[in-house]
């Protein structure tokens, strides 16, 4: 059962990230998202100083305003003339390590291990279980990565058309009247709220990896965003079980052990996808060669 | 008094060492990457060293920085290598690429970091902290690697840094001068390389990426000139890697990486807001001087209007009494208490004079000096008007926009045909020294100007 819902765990944390990596490697934020899991960390550690506890409820609120400050001073920076990519390398590490200082200072108040931030432990997810009403209905992480995915696919699914169009042509969204920064912004709220649901499990730094790995083998593998969706997310899965096999088998981290997955079958894509895969191509291209002498 | 203790002792001083240098260097190459948009390269290398660290702890058991140097770089040519083959063979953009390369060499790391840690050989205590950095766990004869490393990168630096400047600003034009610019931007990749390799014990793989870019960028706040940001920035890096290793050793279970990088972002915040020219507070103060500046040249053209209406409908010989605040407001379009601001700052500066009249209110009209002044000003006004109005037929004539004169930019010529098409629009400034109708204007008993 433990390994059950371990696995679910990982699937749901790896589906969601999946779900919105995609609309982030499609609008070229793909290290956006990774600043953003970074920088949630002060967050975090202040939610949970203020009260006092590990509820999914003040976590959410404080990864979502450190995410949105982090969005805003990577503008804010950018706008000023500093170039986007050193905006993002300053704003992240900054706020990470104001993070780490900070759990560090409070290590005694603070229930939080530094590698747990890093790299997460999903293997303890199924003892910290979720009671309603005397009922044990299963793992907490499970519960709130499960709720924040809803409400992703929830948001996404309403506004889908504006968010395909606002990836692909922001400046038409734009001319047509769709409030593109809202749309960004709301986006970038989703991924705060994903990263920190999924940070107690996985880790804040390879939640980086669910967010972009499996969607850029989606990306490799179809021309449409909606099968994009379901191919990364699928992906997701797979990271997630096959992940869970290798860790057991080499005995180490479940969430390394996952990247690892994701990394494979990137490569994997990478090299034989139908369309865009390398070998694939230059297969195509012998045969051409071949053709026309 | 603890700091002073802690200075004293010879490791701290190896230590200290270890961090000037470190930070001297790779303040000098996160120039170079900054300027070629390389910034989150390194962010990419630190995180694929973990890897190569512990693999070579795997093979050799040992934990020399030497090795690990190897280790690390090995793994991070890999990695650079592999960012560019994705972008390059498949439709994957450069910063995706970026972000797959770095979290799945990382994730490769932590598994086998924990599958080392699990496997519990005793002797891999200490490993963990190349994730945040501990510089304190620095030891003389990792010190003397990082300061040969380090001398061995300033000294390329200087002596390679006409060719970087070059692939930093325009390899295609160094590649046509005949540099090797491949190769180059290969030699600049290696030594970003290293220099984030030789930072890991001290910073730690997830932060030092922060030393290659947060020294450049607060430098580039203080000059335009390369080498002086390489200079600056050289400086910044050493300074905050001093000042993060003094405040961790302050408080036990403080990670040392941490404490850099806050240092440097300090200096990066305090240059955003303090530095001379692109500073935000010197630019506020640019943009509320040019503000004040055109109020009242605003307001002086306003006076200047209305007084050329009065002029124009006064009964020869009749008293002129001057423009009132209120009237000066309407025509300017500013508020009353702006205009009287800039009025003060007028009398101030002697360009017009405040009448008193009996009910208690006050007119305001031109000194003589001042009355020069605004007919340039206003001339200058209505010759950009005029361009303006007529931009096609001076399309031809090239003309600065952003500078305030327009008449010093036209030929002879030109200045007469525009003067010519004013007199037709009837927008010839009216009010001068030299005209019959002003030159009685001059009231002598207030300084003010009367008809």
């Amino acid at each position: 059962m433990n390994t059950f819902w371990i696995i679910l765990t990982g699937a749901l944390v790896a589906a969601s990230c999946g779900f919105l990596g995609c609309f982030l490697i499609l609008r070229r934020m793909a290290m956006l998202g990774d600043a953003i899991s970074h920088s949630i960390l002060p967050g975090i550690v202040i939610a949970f100083l203020l009260s006092g506890s590990r509820d999914i409820l003040p976590m959410l609120i404080g990864a979502a305003v450190v995410g949105l400050l982090t969005v805003f001073i990577v503008q804010l920076l950018s706008q000023n003339g500093v170039k986007a990519d050193a905006a993002i390398g300053v704003t992240f590490t900054a706020l990470f390590s104001v993070g780490v200082v900070l759990v560090s200072l409070y290590t005694a108040q603070v229930d939080l291990d530094l590698d747990c931030v890093l790299y997460g432990e999903i293997a303890y997810v199924p003892w910290d279980t979720w009671q309603w009403g005397g009922i044990d209905m299963g793992p907490r992480a499970a519960w709130g990565i499960g709720g924040v995915f809803l409400l992703s696919l929830l948001l996404v699914g309403l506004f889908f058309k504006q968010f395909k169009l606002c990836s692909f042509d922001p400046a038409l969204a734009a001319a047509i009247g769709i409030p593109v920064v809202f749309f960004h912004y709301l986006l970038m709220t989703l991924v705060s709220f994903t990263t920190v649901a999924a940070f107690e499990s996985v880790g804040a730094i390879l939640v980086v990896a669910m967010l972009v790995v499996p969607s850029a083998t989606a990306y490799l593998l179809t021309e449409k965003l909606h099968v994009m969706l379901f191919i990364s997310m699928g992906v997701g899965v797979l990271c997630s079980v096959f992940g869970y096999l290798l860790a057991s088998w080499m005995d180490s981290s479940i969430a390394g052990s996952m990247t690892a997955v994701s990394g494979l079958l990137f490569l994997l894509a990478f090299l034989f996808s139908p369309r865009h895969g390398m070998v694939i191509r230059m297969l195509a291209r012998r045969r051409m060669r071949l053709g026309t002498n | 008094m603890n700091l002073l203790l802690a200075l004293q002792d010879p490791n701290t001083q190896w230590v200290l060492m270890g961090c000037i240098l470190l930070g001297t260097s790779s303040g000098i190459l996160g120039c170079f990457a900054f300027l070629r948009g390389r910034s989150l390269v390194g962010d990419a290398l630190a995180h694929a060293a973990l890897p190569g660290v512990c693999m070579i702890f795997l093979l050799t058991g040992s934990k020399s920085i030497g090795l690990f140097l190897i280790g690390a770089g090995v793994a991070g040519l890999l990695a650079s290598y592999s960012i560019t083959a994705i972008s390059r063979y498949s439709r994957i953009k450069e910063d995706t690429s970026l972000a797959i390369v770095l979290s799945v060499f990382f994730g490769i790391g932590i598994v086998l970091l924990t599958f080392i840690q699990h496997s519990a050989s005793g002797n891999q205590s200490g490993l963990d902290k190349f994730l945040f950095g501990q510089a304190a766990s620095l030891v003389k004869s990792d010190v003397v690697t990082i300061m040969i490393v380090a001398s061995v990168l300033i000294g390329l630096t200087a002596i390679l840094f006409k060719e970087f400047t070059l692939l930093s600003f325009d390899p295609g034009f160094g590649r046509g001068l005949g540099y090797p610019m491949g190769l180059l931007d290969g030699l600049l990749m290696l030594m970003l390389l290293m220099s984030v390799v030789i930072g890991l014990q001290a910073v730690g793989v997830v932060l030092v990426a922060a030393m290659l870019i947060a020294p450049a960028v607060t430098a580039r706040y203080w000059t335009d000139k390369l080498s002086r940001m390489v200079v600056l920035s050289g400086v910044f890096g050493a300074l905050s890697g001093v000042l993060g290793t003094l405040i961790s050793t302050q408080q036990e279970n403080l990670p040392t990486g941490p404490t850099i990088v806050l240092s440097a972002t300090c200096f990066f915040v305090l240059s955003i807001l303090f530095s001379p020219r692109r500073g935000v507070l010197a630019r506020l103060f640019r943009f509320f001087k040019l503000r004040r500046k055109v109020l009242i040249e605003d307001v002086q053209q306003a006076l200047y209007e209305c007084l050329e209406e009065q002029a124009g409908s006064s009964r020869p010989g009749g008293v002129y009494l001057g423009i009132g605040s209120a009237e000066l407001a309407l025509k300017s379009g500013k508020s009353l208490s702006q205009v009287k601001s800039a009025l003060a700052e007028m009398v101030r500066q002697k360009i017009v004079a405040e009448r008193a009249k009996a009910d208690g209110s006050s007119t305001w009209t031109f000194t003589p000096d001042g009355l020069k002044n605004s007919y340039l000003l206003v001339l200058n006004q209505r010759l950009w008007d005029l361009y303006h109005m007529n931009q096609n037929e001076y399309h031809h004539v090239h003309i600065d926009q952003s500078q305030e004169e327009l008449a010093p930019q036209l030929t002879e010529e030109m200045l007469e045909k525009m003067l010519a098409q004013l007199e037709a629009y009837d927008l010839t400034p009216k009010l001068t020294e030299g005209t019959q109708a002003i030159s009685r204007l001059y009231a002598r008993e207030q300084g003010g100007l009367s008809l």
